[in-house]
């Protein structure tokens, strides 16, 4: 059923890997010291001072160690979820942001806290995941239905669909008074992850360490249907998984941190771009520099307009623009 | 073929003896005068309806008419916007060889919401009232056909622009503005924020009766180009090559036609705010009724099809409903829902 054209693959011819790539090299230790140094940073950085203070120890329990962790979990799992993506479509381009799974995961939340007066956090999420899951569906089963010119159009739809969705969601919002709420929730920002309001964010990561585990499939399943099929893959199937994983990551995310723009695309696109593309040795790379990302954004947002915070959503929405429109005219094709 | 053969006006063909219209039978024509008879008669409706209906003074007084006359400013408004959706996004569709796109997401509407923000950001509510007035409105045209140009000019020209890159570099840029127009809103407090996401959604309240002067003659000078290019716009249909064989300069004509596209949307932007779906349910439904390629008669259908919806959504939710707030939201939630549909019952891009 869930079959996707192999004639989509234009922008995704695969990066050779030169020789076999390692799963662990000297370089990998390096930036994990760097992000390591970045978190620790980032557990220090903020208006409270936590060393000083008598209470800076319970402080530093509540508010800096969940933030902390959340930016590891958020990070790497929404640079997993585009990669991923990317893998299933054969296409640079898309990612939870430019295919409307975010907008999706927003109106499952809003539908949630409409439907039922002061829901749960588990329900909201399972509302998000639900309604993340069901429009990557509808992304998918667009792209098998055309076939494409460009790989540019792919992320032009996905976008206009994401504007659908988000015209559903402020109809809901301005019928029902919670259009600046829903504003609240959609830019993604760390700033109220507390210690009891965030462990559910622990979903991703096991949704990591699957990714981690069935790496090779989604490797394989981005040749293409017909080369997955041959070489022994149920294509289908390790789709279906595939959307799954992205809906929760997506859903999760949206539901603990909100909107966390273009980070399952600038990541993935720049480690292929050094080391080619080789999924199970680039995934390591792919979750140390989405968490690099995310929290060097974060700690930007932090300190910039001290002792307020700008929501991570907006720097990482302007940091990821202009990433990207380098990645489109990098790949024009030369005069 | 038969359908890229028929969107050619054939001028020799009657010499010929055999003739090649926009319409392959005599059914088809048949048709179309329908279809045109039909829209221009629910046009008429909706537009008198909104000038007439409910009136509380009686008919032929002099209080009557004056009510009348306090009206057309919003029909006029509503017929400008028409014009002006309905023709841009045809053009654009055809210069951007993709019946799925709209000329709206690509940053007009960002730049529209980034401005009116940034004016409340900084002025407080007074803000809004700020931006009120002939030159303000000026200023917000010639800022949003100058961000169209400059993009224009940077991805469209040389040997390495290309179609799809600047659409997409227009819709990152528009997402960009989007997030430090949402970053400013949340800094705005909520009696502020109400000012602001009043003039966020489009509506004809937005207008002032004192921007018409520049606003009609901007989009009926534009419109009538676009109109009078429409051979032209058949040719560049076909694709460059196709084009460029025929002697119709491809990107040269495209930089032309989007070019009054972008004054376009900016007269409409800046008139009455965001429609982002109106012009894309107009262009769908315009080449569903019309059921031919051939853009001299697309166009006007695609018009009619504007001011039909326009208008009949404002008639119907003011008197039936009294709900006139919500009629762009609605027409988002119709056209945003057709493109859905579009999408996945159409097999190609």
């Amino acid at each position: 059923m869930l079959t996707l054209r192999p004639r989509a693959t234009a922008g995704r011819t695969l990066r050779p890997v030169g020789r076999r790539a390692r799963l662990f090299d000297p370089a990998l230790l390096v930036g994990a010291v760097v992000v390591a140094g970045l978190l620790v940073l980032s557990l220090f950085v903020g208006v409270y001072d936590v060393t000083g203070s008598a209470d800076g120890a319970e402080m530093f329990a509540i508010t800096r160690i969940p933030r902390t962790t959340a930016l590891v979990l958020a990070g790497a799992s929404m640079a997993m979820a585009g990669l991923v993506m990317q893998m299933l479509t054969q296409n640079r381009f898309v990612e939870p942001t430019t295919t409307g799974t975010t907008e999706w995961a927003g109106l499952g939340l809003l539908a949630v806290s409409i439907l039922v007066p002061h829901p749960s956090i588990p329900l909201r999420m399972l509302g998000a995941v639900l309604c993340a899951f069901a429009g990557t569906l509808v992304f998918f089963a667009f792209l098998r239905r055309v076939s494409l010119r460009s790989s540019l159009i792919v992320p032009i739809v996905g976008i206009m669909l994401g504007a659908v969705v988000g015209s559903v969601s402020t109809y809901l919002a301005l019928a029902t008074d919670t259009l600046q709420t829903l504003g609240v929730w959609f830019a993604g920002s760390f700033t109220s992850v507390l210690r009891g309001q965030y462990e559910l964010l622990w979903i991703v990561a096991v949704v990591g360490v699957v990714v981690f585990v069935v790496a090779d499939r989604f490797t394989l399943a981005g040749l293409g249907e017909e080369i997955a099929t041959n070489a022994g893959l149920n294509h289908g199937r390790v789709v279906l998984l595939g959307t799954v994983l992205i809906a929760a990551t997506t859903g999760v995310v949206t539901v603990v941190v909100g909107n966390l723009p273009f980070v399952g695309l600038i990541v993935p696109n720049v480690v292929s771009m050094i080391r080619g593309d080789d999924l199970r040795s680039n995934l390591p790379w792919v979750c140390l520099l989405g968490v690099g990302l995310v929290t060097v954004c974060d700690l930007i947002g932090r300190t910039i307009i001290m002792p307020f915070e700008v929501p991570v959503s907006l720097v990482l929405g302007l940091v990821g623009a202009a990433v990207f429109i380098v990645l489109i005219l990098r790949q024009r094709p030369r005069g | 073929m038969a359908e890229v053969l028929a969107a050619v006006p054939a001028r020799t063909a009657a010499a010929a003896g055999r003739t090649s219209g926009a319409f392959p039978t005599a059914g088809a024509r048949r048709r179309y005068v329908l279809v045109v008879a039909m829209l221009t008669l629910l046009a008429a409706a909706s537009l008198i309806g909104l000038l007439v209906h409910g009136n509380p003074v009686p008919f032929g007084t002099a209080g009557f008419w004056r009510i009348v006359q306090l009206r057309v400013t919003s029909v006029l408004v509503i017929l400008v916007v028409a014009i002006a959706q309905a023709t841009a996004t045809v053009a654009f569709q055809t210069a951007a060889n993709n019946r799925i796109v709209t000329p709206s997401i690509m940053g007009f509407e960002s730049l529209y919401t980034a401005v009116q923000t940034t004016a409340v950001f900084v002025l407080g509510a007074a803000g809004v009232t700020a931006l009120q007035g002939v030159p303000q409105f000026a200023l917000q045209v010639v800022l949003m056909t100058g961000f169209a140009v400059a993009l224009y000019g940077w991805l469209l020209s040389g040997r390495r622009g290309s179609m799809h890159v600047m659409l997409l570099i227009g819709i990152v840029i528009g997402g960009g503005l989007g997030a430090v127009s949402t970053f400013m809103q949340r800094l705005l407090t909520p009696s502020e924020f109400d000012v602001l996401a009043a003039r966020l959604f489009g509506s004809v309240a937005n207008a002032d009766a004192s921007y018409l002067p520049l606003a009609i003659p901007l989009c009926l000078a534009a419109s009538a180009l676009l109109f009078t290019r429409a051979r032209r716009l058949n040719v560049l249909a076909l694709g460059p090559d196709a084009a460029n064989a025929l002697g119709v300069g491809h990107r040269r004509e495209q930089l032309r036609v989007l070019l009054l596209v972008a004054v376009l949307m900016a007269t409409s932007t800046a008139l009455v705010g965001p429609m982002t779906f109106l012009g894309f349910l107009v262009a769908t439904l315009a080449y569903q009724w019309a059921d031919t390629h051939d853009h001299r008669l697309v166009l006007p259908v695609a018009v009619l099809t504007a001011v039909v919806v326009l208008g009949g959504a404002y008639f119907v939710l003011k008197h039936v409903f009294a709900a006139q707030g919500a009629v762009s939201i609605i027409i988002e939630l119709v056209g945003g829902s057709v493109f859905l549909l579009v999408l996945l019952r159409k097999g190609r891009l």
